[in-house]
């Protein structure tokens, strides 16, 4: 029995070998993923165009300027004279920002009044939002500096009132590096596909090319068949998550701050209801095609419903109950706490159990339904 | 246990409102070979499905080696070899690792499946073909690994489900010598002969003279790769192969309609087939078919074969010779000839021809 688990796993390594399509699927989409969302997809707001128009021309307005110029996040291309300037530079796209700083300003400073105004092209709102607190934040540090020095040079105590009102915070990740967010939504993704997906097309495969009636006649079980074609895409699906993990940490250098054990425990909790997933695809669909289409079925709304693109508190209310099936969406908040807060089971024992009901269930449904017969 | 192999008693089989077998009776010998013929749609593939448990019944009960196929399907199965119509090999595997793969999981050891599977591949003689990809076989080819595969347990019963379809006459042939050698007693020592250098006299086939050359390293304590007394249970659409079955059963919308040997089948027709040889061939058939007591008329070749109703063929004769030589034809030969399994099986197919079916 132990053998006839072994010869299946073993025949479909092999197959796997030989199929050089779905390795060069397994090996390279992890790194594919990453380095799209870990660049060019990218939410940084690293070096915005930004416009600048100075109508102080003070060595006041020049700090101010260095300061945004040293953060790195923007990049002073345009020195303007007019809004109509800045305007045409934000219409025909060439800068997403303008910063217009007043007459008065080194007076205004001098009162602790100071006010810049900050143009932001809003049409990309990820980068336009970061952008705004990046802003903000800069503008909040400059004036806190200002203050510092007055008060040395006044003597006055620094217990007065901040010149900005900043609201932003942001933890865990001061840089907003999207990397930082988006390795440990690789991880989810990538176990995802490649176990429903590949899982679901390696049983259909067996129907489709009739391999399945010399199956029917063997005395294999029917879950001897199931965890034979399962196990080897488990397998990868891990091999694909030490990659990312080792690639995420060394070059994007993303934090693994959590316990390695627990996530690659937890990572098979995901794994099991994504197999869940690929095996209830497989009983559904005849085809390879089918299964293929099947799956992408439910891609859809994993990406979108998990909050691995968009938050889910943002999200309409009725579509926050359906993110609710999607199980992505619980491993997303697993994995990206145990990355980068380091949390232990206990502070996710809610996605835990979510995940652990899920699986059960899914599971069940696909064994339920997988039949080694014909009909 | 009794003498049957087989027995399947009143097997239906239902696919939504198609009766796709619709009370199947089946007894099947020690070392026959049972060939299951019909149209397309008749019922075979479905038939052979259910005898080795692909498929469940409706009604009815398939015994196999006195075990119940449905309550005690593997052991059932494990006396049964099945090759299904459509190749059911991994393209991506070699040929030995299909084979070493089917072993295994039927429960062979490691140090079992190896010389096994060896000697079953030369047996079929893919022998030096066991490191290539299956999907690299020709058609022929891919039949004798599915054929090897499904010996490699050495099982008392193989099912074939038109195992030759698709595949050109030598390699049919050479199949078949195959199938005969598994059933026969004396063609399975033979073998022994052969392997222990002796020379038999059975005719050699193209496959038996590739395994001489390529056959190196004698086995010892060779054993015949096949149980003696194999039944063979074979589906096919040739008439060629059905009349070499020992039994043939004819099926029709899910049900076996006729069912004898060979030449039982063809005395059925005796007396009441005439072959029309002459020009212009269109004209014979035309005369032929306005004939009252013709029942059917076909073209084999430049021949026609003209079935008649019982104890007509000599007053047909008559008329034929007088009706053609009047509308300008002219008449080579006619005559009452023994008929062939062609003439039966599209006999049996005919809706309005009762008078044969047993």
């Amino acid at each position: 029995m132990r053998s006839r688990l072994f010869s299946i796993i073993r025949k479909e390594f092999i197959q796997i070998i030989r199929d050089p399509r779905t390795l060069v699927l397994i090996i390279l989409m992890p790194i594919m993923q990453l380095f799209l969302l870990g660049y060019a997809a990218t939410s940084d707001v690293k070096n915005i165009s930004m416009a600048v128009w100075d109508q102080n021309r003070s060595p006041q307005s020049r700090a101010l300027l260095d300061a945004f110029r040293v953060a790195n996040y923007f990049s002073i291309d345009y020195p303007v004279y007019s809004e109509q300037e800045y305007r045409q530079l934000i219409e025909s796209g060439k800068i997403r920002a303008a910063l217009i700083i007043p007459p008065d300003y080194d007076l205004r400073l001098l009162e602790g009044k100071a006010q810049v105004s900050l143009v932001l092209d809003g049409s990309d709102a990820t980068v336009g939002g970061t952008a705004l607190s990046v802003a903000k934040l800069i503008g909040q540090s400059y004036a806190t500096r200002i203050l510092a020095e007055q008060s040395a040079l006044t003597g006055r105590p620094l217990s007065t009132t901040p010149p900005l009102d900043v609201r932003t915070q942001v933890w865990y990740n001061p840089d907003l590096n999207a990397a930082y967010f988006n390795v440990p939504g690789v991880i989810g993704m990538i176990l995802y596909f490649i176990t429903a997906l590949l899982t679901a097309s390696a049983i259909v495969r067996e129907r489709e090319r009739g391999t399945i009636e010399q199956l029917i006649v063997t005395p294999i079980r029917s879950w001897e068949l199931v965890v034979g074609k399962i196990l080897p895409y488990a397998i990868l699906a891990f091999i694909d998550t030490l990659e990312i993990l080792v690639i995420g940490h060394w070059w994007f250098k993303v934090p693994v701050r959590g316990d390695i054990g627990l996530i690659f425990a937890l990572s098979g909790l995901f794994v099991i209801s994504s197999l869940g997933i690929g095996l209830f695809a497989s009983t559904i669909a005849n085809t390879q095609q089918e299964a293929f289409i099947t799956v992408m079925v439910t891609m859809l709304p994993t990406i979108f419903l998990s909050g691995f693109f968009f938050p889910i508190a943002a999200m309409p209310v009725f579509l926050q109950y359906v993110s609710a099936i999607v199980p992505l969406r619980y491993f997303l908040v697993i994995i990206r706490a145990l990355l980068l807060k380091g949390v232990g089971a206990a502070a996710l024992q809610n996605e835990i159990i979510a995940l652990t009901i899920f699986a059960v269930v899914i599971m069940g449904a696909a064994a339920a339904r997988f039949k080694k017969r014909l009909d | 246990m009794n003498d049957y192999l087989v027995q399947a008693e009143n097997l239906h089989k239902h696919f939504g409102e198609t009766r796709a077998v619709n009370g199947v009776d089946l007894n099947i010998k020690s070392g026959e070979i049972y060939g299951l013929v019909g149209s397309d749609g008749a019922g075979k593939t479905t038939t052979l499905r259910l005898l080795v448990g692909a498929l469940l019944p409706n009604e009815g009960s398939v015994d196999i080696c006195g075990y119940d196929v449905l309550k005690q399907t593997e052991q059932a199965r494990s006396a049964v070899g099945y090759l299904s119509q459509r190749f059911s090999m991994y393209e991506d595997l070699t040929v030995l690792e299909n084979i070493r793969f089917f072993a295994e999981v039927r429960g062979l050891s490691s140090s079992e499946w190896l010389p096994r599977s060896m000697e079953i591949l030369d047996f079929v003689g893919l022998g030096k073909f066991k490191d290539r990809r299956a999907g690299q076989l020709s058609g022929g080819m891919k039949q004798k690994l599915g054929l090897a595969s499904a010996l490699v347990t050495r099982p008392r019963l193989l099912l074939l489900d038109e195992p030759t379809t698709g595949v050109d006459p030598v390699t049919r042939q050479d199949f078949w010598q195959l199938v005969i050698r598994l059933v026969s007693h004396r063609e399975a020592d033979t073998q022994v002969d052969k392997y222990t250098g002796k020379q038999d006299d059975t005719s050699i086939t193209q496959t038996e003279n590739a395994l001489r050359t390529t056959h190196h390293a004698p086995i010892t304590n060779y054993q015949s790769p096949i149980t003696p007394g194999v039944s063979v249970i074979i589906s096919t659409p040739y008439m060629d192969e059905a009349s070499r079955c020992h039994r043939v059963g004819f099926m029709k919308n899910g049900k076996i309609i006729a069912e004898d040997t060979p030449s039982n089948l063809r005395a059925r027709l005796n007396g009441r087939i005439l072959e029309l040889r002459g020009s212009p061939l269109n004209l014979l058939r035309h005369v032929a078919y306005e004939d009252a007591e013709v029942e059917d008329v076909q073209a084999f070749g430049d021949r026609l074969h003209i079935r008649v109703r019982e104890g007509k063929a000599q007053e047909v004769i008559h008329r034929l010779m007088s009706g053609i030589g009047s509308e300008g034809g002219h008449v080579d030969e006619l005559r009452v000839v023994p008929p062939a399994l062609e003439d039966v099986f599209i006999a049996l197919s005919e809706d309005k021809n009762h008078s044969i079916v047993s």
